[in-house]
């Protein structure tokens, strides 16, 4: 079994209280940081290759070092904790086991950054982790490890928890700001970046739970040793939220060396697809990456077999490839519809929209309102054309990702899965009574393991 | 001893352009003026934190400057990206833009009712004329437009939001030029509205310029609401003393009566000085203003057709169009339309033109 970073102490019993985290080796990190210099953190966590887990992947040691830094302004850490994103829910199972663990890796990114006041921004409807971070904040507060001049440091450091209002789009990263100050959650355009105007106008960097949560063993083992972790440049280990037809649903810790087919088939992961079914297509990082259909998910166009890390993912851009995303991974099994199963995201990305850009705002109920009649038996073969051509012109033409995220997934599945569009408006009656199943896209585990 | 600026020097569609760093893209276009200026539906100059929504005004940075030659990959909003030194945009003279501005213009279009005909915008409205650029004869929307109640913030304005492009423009009006936050976006995505809290009223002094923004007909002048068309009224620059605002407006009047007043507006339509609520809704006699001559008119508006004594006139004679050469055939568009006649004074007609009018000239 893969060495365990962030979960390795998730499931020992009362974790969740600061003695028994204490007892095991917690704050170590915070310890050893107050030692170092802020520059020299940033440094570790540079060597380390940590990408940010939030979805994007932008090394986090290059966000850190592009902070401005002028005097007599604060600065601003803010932890990104509205995980929306459909299929992602590892950084909710990382707060509601091990809550210490965030609140360490803050205490030590908000001395690298220099950050007296940070807070974690947490979706509204993960109610019950406020009260378990609070509990969380305020034991680290009686043990001196937040509050005035911690451990002896003369660092000050205090950590808010703030709950969104339930809109996906706060999880953007300019967006949740702008919902912090206490303002309607729209995207600001950019730039200027956060890290030169955020919160309030001062430098801000704005991080995934997990990725502050990977500073603490960045810390503890060295940047250098993080890195031989996995392999090129996804270093580390990463957490995976598993979800759809598959045997084990669940938060999995893996090093990011093992195959996409190790993942989905191995026990001691998904432990296969549930009741027998085969495996028909997957979207590996979250609702808003490229869904793949089984052949191009376990293998590369090159037919190399697929790793469960950032370049394997990608390879093949998304012609035949998709992205590791925020770790978010949907299984679909041959009963599922993909057309049934875009339509749904699409209806997803419409409701989410802010509205403040045309292409998106406009474009989003449009596709779903075209998919909607595919699915229910209404939809004309222009309807296929159509849908790409909105996809198309939405992509890259808008404020923030959000536009581009409701156009992936539809483009993805008319890429790969045209037939079963097309079938559907061949046959709008049978279309009602079942489903395509596997077609082409065959498991190629049939062909290729026996 | 006035210091040396440095200037950036830019080229749009290969028009070289020097500007003041921390200029914009858009800005700098509008110095080459023309059809190299990006057209602009949320953008305006006097609002701060305007623009950037509408995606109209989208270009291609083909070299991002002189440091750093690279493209950018995606199109960026001119409106809010700064010039570079050295670098070099693309607007009418790229596919890409065109494409994805007809885009954009088609998801504008979506879910607009397309009612110009009883629109009191129409001929001044800046959708009426990006569509007629951009625009597709026909929609490839077949679903039901969504539509919403008209609603009167206070006495002399009315909102109509199934007109509305969502450009926020008024809003940030209400929040920099009135004073205190009356209204904004409720409800996200397709569905979200311009409204009051509970349908409060607008009033403050300065409201009413809230319409002069409008890019389209979704804020109306109630004073002015269905009393004619833009067309059949003249415009004229106006002024009185006010102790409130500037008093330089534009009177809109048929025959005697003034039937509008607005704020000045510059060629981009961008308001040149706020007018205050008085002048605006208060003062609709003639006698109230000091008239100062015809409003220019650009010759290619609509507003320009009843020979109408303003209209800026193309400076160039048709030899220096031809470059020295004389024109085969030379016809008078008036001699061919009766529509055009010149004996026919539209601003003079008691109401709208028929054709009875001008068949009544002919005989
Ligand atoms: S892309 Fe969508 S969500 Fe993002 S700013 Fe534009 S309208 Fe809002
Ligand atoms: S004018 Fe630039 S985006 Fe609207």
């Amino acid at each position: 079994m893969a060495k365990k970073l962030l979960l390795e102490n998730a499931h020992v019993e009362n974790i969740r209280s600061y003695g028994v985290y204490r007892d095991r080796g917690g704050y170590s990190a915070v310890e050893k940081a107050l030692k170092m210099t802020p520059e020299a953190i940033v440094e570790e966590v540079k060597k380390s290759g940590l990408r940010g887990r939030g979805g994007a992947g932008f090394p986090a040691g290059m966000k850190w070092s592009f902070m401005a830094k002028p005097e007599g302004v604060p600065r601003y850490l803010v932890c990104n904790a509205d995980e929306s994103e459909p299929g992602t829910f590892k950084d909710r199972y990382l707060m509601e086991f091990i809550p210490h663990l965030l609140i360490e890796g803050l205490v030590v990114s908000s001395f690298a950054l220099g950050s007296n006041r940070t807070y974690i921004y947490i979706r509204g409807e993960y109610a019950w982790i406020v009260d378990i971070l609070e509990q969380a904040i305020a034991e680290a507060h009686a043990n001196g490890w937040l509050g005035k001049n911690i451990q002896g440091s003369g660092f000050d450091c205090q950590i808010y928890v703030q709950r969104g209002a339930g809109a996906y789009i706060c999880g953007e990263e300019t967006a949740l700001l702008e919902s912090l100050e206490g303002k309607r959650g729209n995207p600001r355009i950019k730039p200027p970046f956060p890290a030169v105007k955020g919160l309030w106008d001062c430098p801000t960097v704005v991080n995934n739970v997990e990725t502050i949560a990977a500073v603490v063993p960045i810390i503890n083992l060295g940047g250098e040793a993080y890195a031989s972790i996995g392999v090129g440049k996804s270093t580390g280990t990463k957490l995976i939220s598993a979800c759809g037809n598959i045997n084990k649903p669940g938060v999995y810790e893996i090093d990011m060396t093992i195959s996409v087919e190790e993942f989905i088939f191995s026990d001691e992961y998904c432990g296969g697809i549930a009741n027998g079914k085969r495996l028909k297509a997957c979207i590996p990082g979250g609702s808003s990456v490229p869904i793949l259909p089984a052949n191009l998910l376990l293998k590369t166009a090159k037919g190399e077999s697929r790793l469960m890390n950032y370049e394997s993912l990608a390879d093949g851009g998304f012609a035949t490839g998709s992205s590791m995303g925020s770790g978010g991974f949907i299984v679909l099994d041959e009963d599922q519809c993909v057309v049934r199963h875009t339509m749904s995201l699409a209806r997803f990305y419409r409701h989410e929209s802010c509205g403040q850009c045309s292409p998106c705002r406009e474009g989003t109920g449009w596709m779903e309102k075209i998919l909607m009649n595919i699915e229910y038996g209404k939809g004309k073969m222009s309807d296929i054309d159509l849908l790409w051509d909105i996809q198309r012109r939405i992509e890259g033409n808008t404020i923030c990702p959000l536009g581009d995220a409701a156009a992936w997934p539809v483009a993805a599945a008319i890429r790969h899965f045209r037939d079963e569009f097309e079938w559907h408006i061949n046959h709008p009656e049978e279309a009602q009574k079942r489903n395509y199943g596997l077609a082409n896209y065959a498991d190629v585990r049939d062909a290729v393991l026996v | 001893m006035a210091e040396e600026k440095k200037l950036f020097r830019v080229i749009v569609d290969n028009i070289p352009v020097d500007v003041e760093p921390g200029t914009t893209i858009l800005q700098a276009a509008r110095l080459i003026g023309g059809e190299v200026a990006p057209p602009a539906m949320c953008y305006y100059t006097k609002l701060k934190g305007s623009g950037g929504k509408c995606r109209t005004c989208l270009v291609e940075v083909s070299k991002g400057s002189t440091a750093d030659p690279r493209p950018m990959p995606k199109l960026v909003a001119s409106c809010r990206t700064t010039v570079m030194e050295g670098m070099e945009v693309k607007n009418i003279t790229s596919p890409r833009v065109i494409d994805a501005r007809n885009g954009v213009v088609e998801f504008l279009l979506l879910n607009h009712p397309l009612d110009c005909p009883i629109c009191d915008q129409a001929g001044e409205c800046h959708l009426q004329d990006l569509s007629y650029e951009h625009g597709k004869e026909a929609t490839r929307y077949e679903f039901g437009k969504r539509t919403f109640e008209k609603h009167d913030l206070g006495p002399h304005i009315q909102l109509h939001m199934t007109r509305c492009i969502l450009c926020y423009r008024c809003v940030y009006v209400a929040d920099q030029v009135s004073e205190g936050r009356a209204h904004g976006i409720l409800s996200r995505g397709d569905h979200s509205e311009i409204a009051t809290y509970i349908e409060k009223s607008l009033d403050s002094d300065f409201i009413g310029n809230v319409i002069d923004v409008c890019p389209v007909g979704a804020l109306t002048d109630k004073t002015f609401r269905f009393k004619n068309r833009v067309w059949f009224t003249k415009p004229s620059d106006a002024h009185r003393h006010c102790d409130k605002c500037c008093g330089k407006v534009t009177l809109w009047q048929r025959g005697e009566d003034v039937l509008r007043v607005t704020a000045r507006k510059d060629q981009w339509g961008e308001v040149e000085d706020w007018i205050c609520d008085d002048c605006r809704f208060v003062h609709k006699k003639a006698s109230d203003w000091i008239i100062e001559g015809p409003t220019q008119v650009n010759r290619h508006s609509v507003i320009s057709q009843g020979h109408y004594v303003g209209m800026r006139k193309p400076k160039e004679t048709i030899s220096e169009v031809m470059g020295g050469r004389a024109p085969k055939l030379l016809m008078d568009i008036h001699s061919v339309s009766e529509v055009n006649k010149p004996d026919v004074d539209l601003g003079a007609l008691p109401g709208p033109a028929t054709s009875a009018v001008f068949n009544k000239e002919k005989s």
